[in-house]
């Protein structure tokens, strides 16, 4: 090992500096899972009863199934009877402000960098914090009602929107779709629900914060967005979690609609926990992410930028049904120490004149595993589809692994499919060169490895961007090639 | 300035420099030439604090401070800059971007403040408009798709931004055409003061018709064997490094 290469561990070895636990009085289930618990949490949240069936339905369901092997992760077997399904910060009523939050709660928040008040007030993003399983404060939401914009609780939606809910929950992501998504249609307990109606531009960023608090408690979050005709929305997605010793379990389903005309951008900034620099601890992130381009010309952006959790599996997903329609993929995803990722994308062409276009960009450090897996499927009646994909991977140091599983699908001879894939390495010319020009090794890592991700942290929005960059600096602090 | 006494230097259990000495004042361009093989670019690289190189032997200071102690990146802020014989490309890095980090980590070293955006351009500008190159350069990603005369020059206009006290130059000239040359030439030119001193590291004279020195030095298996003004240059030019040989 070169003095060089231990230099750059022991700037890796930086501690999370989000691993502190809030005291609060939480509401929690014992561990277990069977139908009277998923019973139990459907009335938790007052559900109306077709929801309970819907529940119960995927329950069965999942009983049936087996956790995919496929993925290029390692890790034990969960037993998913030892996870606790609920757990609610105890409140005796419903909130009417922010005033009446829990003060503790709301220094969390702080501490993870997001004031709701301030936000309220001066940065115009609206909040739905998600705390463990309860959605605590939604700002901004009469703002939004002006313009019929809904904003809310996924929990809320069901109660108040059941019409909207009934029809188009599941309708991206079935309730059979996959091993954790069954999982997280049983006994998902809250998320964000949105709904632009036709011709409207969503006149503000939404975003949620989730934040995995208890321990022992598997956070199922399940958001849809709905985007009718000819609307717009933006949608920030951060994410944070303690530090905790055992795996933490967060099995997650994000359903995106998108109707004529209309478009949808959905940023994500994730940096649970990864454990610590031995692999000890951190997050299971197995979250099933999808939308679909129902309509004609109709749109979805996801970009990504990943530098948490211990393993990652994780594939935000376009189903190009209609006409025109577009899907985008920008992805960052950063593993160091032990961490893995297997994450990617999966375009389906269904529709005439679909494009699509794949932009990832993986850097491993420390002994971790990045791989990238990504399936671009034409169908036959998608004449004319057209995709790209650029797939980039950085290496740091020589003890972590860069993988590239591509698989290309496609039944249609006038589709146009392109894969470009890159593997590099920072070399010690690059690191003495900044070194030459006044950067320690530090900031020189981060320059190249921002330098690196440009493509997709200009498709961010402007305060992500900002976060990102500086997320990345922190879990990779200086590494040497 | 510099003050190089003695300078022993070994890539694994290779000698490389066999005892060097130098002493270049404020204000001064001094010139090493040799053939290939002979220690320069080992010379530059030791400077400057590359890994891979171990000193057995001498001392290296600027200014009164010994160099060895330094880590690179401080040896920089300190005012020591090395033009690259093969400057690296680092893609999605914008010049501008690293031409601002440059001068803030200098700054910041100084105990000055930091300078932002809006001065940092009006500054670059100014500097970028001197060299005579296209403000284009800026914002490009560093290096990247440059010929081998923009990468050269690019150098320069680093040099330009950091103002560094002791440039070295290692192989400026190589791979350039004429006119690049007297570009890359009237840039380092433009910038030499009573306070700012040059160590050029060249193959051929012909930089140094353009560059003229003050002091010139032959550098020949890793020791300097004979040293003179600009004119030992033309000689050396004109009987080649098998004169030295002869010399000794």
């Amino acid at each position: 090992m070169t003095s060089s290469t231990k230099e750059i561990e022991q700037l890796i070895g930086k501690e999370y500096d989000k691993g502190f636990v809030t005291n609060l009085e939480a509401d929690t289930f014992l561990p277990g899972l069977n139908e009277e618990v998923i019973a139990a949490l459907s009335a938790k949240k007052n559900e109306p009863p077709f929801m309970l069936e819907w529940r119960l339905k995927a329950y069965r369901h999942w009983l049936t199934m087996t956790p995919p092997e496929w993925a290029f992760v390692n890790f034990k077997p969960i037993d998913y009877q030892q996870i606790s399904y609920y757990s609610a910060p105890k409140q005796s009523e419903k909130l009417k402000s922010l005033d009446e939050v829990d003060p503790e709660l709301l220094d969390t928040y702080k501490k993870l960098g997001i004031p709701l008040e301030e936000q309220e007030r001066l940065s115009g993003v609206a909040v739905d914090a998600v705390f463990d399983s309860v959605s605590v404060a939604t700002t901004f939401k009469g703002k939004l009602k002006e313009v019929g914009v809904i904003f809310c609780p996924i929990s809320e939606a069901i109660q108040e929107y059941p019409e909207l809910v009934k029809q188009y929950l599941g309708s991206v992501v079935p309730q059979e779709d996959n091993f954790y998504a069954a999982l997280n249609s049983a006994v998902f307990t809250d998320g964000s629900f949105v709904y632009i109606p036709k011709g409207v531009r969503c006149p503000m960023e939404l975003s949620t914060y989730f934040r995995i608090n208890a321990a022992n408690t598997g956070q199922f979050e399940r958001t849809l967005i709905i985007a009718d005709e000819s609307s717009h929305v933006s949608y920030l997605e951060g994410c944070t979690a303690p530090m905790r010793d055992e795996n933490q379990l967060h099995a997650a389903v994000v359903e995106l609609v998108i109707l004529d005309n209309a478009q949808i951008k959905y940023s994500t900034v994730q940096n649970w926990y990864p454990g610590d620099k031995d692999g000890k601890g951190g997050i299971y992130n197995f979250v099933t992410k999808r939308a679909d381009c129902r309509g004609v010309n109709s749109k979805v952006s996801w970009t990504q930028v990943e530098t948490g959790s211990a393993i990652t599996w994780k594939y935000p997903s376009c189903v190009l049904t209609g006409d025109n329609s577009v899907g985008e993929f920008y992805s960052v995803a950063l593993t160091n120490n032990y961490q893995q990722a297997d994450t990617g994308t999966k375009m389906i062409h269904v529709g005439k004149n679909t494009r699509s276009t794949i932009i990832s960009k993986g850097i491993s450090a420390g002994k971790a595993q990045n791989s990238y897996r990504g399936l671009v499927k034409v169908l036959k009646s998608a004449e004319n589809a057209r995709n790209y994909t650029q797939c980039d991977s950085l290496l740091v140091g020589d003890q972590c692994g860069a993988h590239t599983f591509p698989y290309i699908e496609v039944k249609q001879p006038s589709a146009n499919v392109e894969h470009e894939a890159t593997t590099s390495k920072i070399s010690e010319d690059q690191l003495f060169f900044c070194q030459q020009r006044g950067l320690s090794p530090e900031d020189a890592v981060s320059l190249i490895v921002n330098g690196f991700c440009k493509e997709v942290f200009k498709e961010l929005p402007m305060e992500f961007a900002v976060e990102a960059q500086a997320l990345l600096g922190i879990s990779l602090e200086g590494s040497v090639g | 300035m510099l003050s190089i006494k003695d300078l022993q230097v070994k890539i694994g259990d290779k000698s490389i420099l066999k005892g060097i000495s130098l002493d270049i004042k404020p204000g001064e361009v001094h010139a090493i030439m040799g053939p290939n093989g002979s220690g320069k670019s080992t010379l530059s690289h030791v400077l400057a604090g590359k890994e891979g190189y171990t000193i057995t032997g001498g001392s290296i200071e600027i200014e009164g401070q010994d160099l060895e102690e330094m880590a690179p990146e401080i040896r920089a802020r300190e005012g020591l800059f090395l033009a690259f014989q093969y400057p690296v490309e680092i893609p999605g890095v914008s010049n501008i971007y690293l031409l601002k980090a440059a001068l803030n980590a200098v700054r910041k070293h100084q105990g000055l403040t930091e300078v932002d955006a809006l001065d940092f351009l009006a500054l670059v500008k100014e500097k970028i408009k001197l060299l005579g190159m296209d403000e284009k350069f800026l914002y490009r990603s560093v290096n990247q798709g440059f010929s081998g005369g923009e990468k050269k020059r690019n150098e320069i206009l680093q040099m330009a931004v950091m103002e560094p006290k002791m440039c070295i130059m290692d192989e400026t000239d190589s791979g350039l055409d004429i006119d690049a040359l007297q570009i890359v030439a009237a840039g380092v030119n433009s910038l030499r003061s009573e306070k700012r001193s040059f160590l050029m590291i060249t193959h051929y004279q012909r930089l140094l018709d353009y560059i003229v020195p003050d002091v010139v030095h032959v550098l020949a298996d890793g020791r300097i064997v004979k040293t003179g003004g600009p004119e030992l240059a033309l000689e050396l030019e004109q009987k080649g490094y098998g004169w030295i040989g002869q010399v000794e």
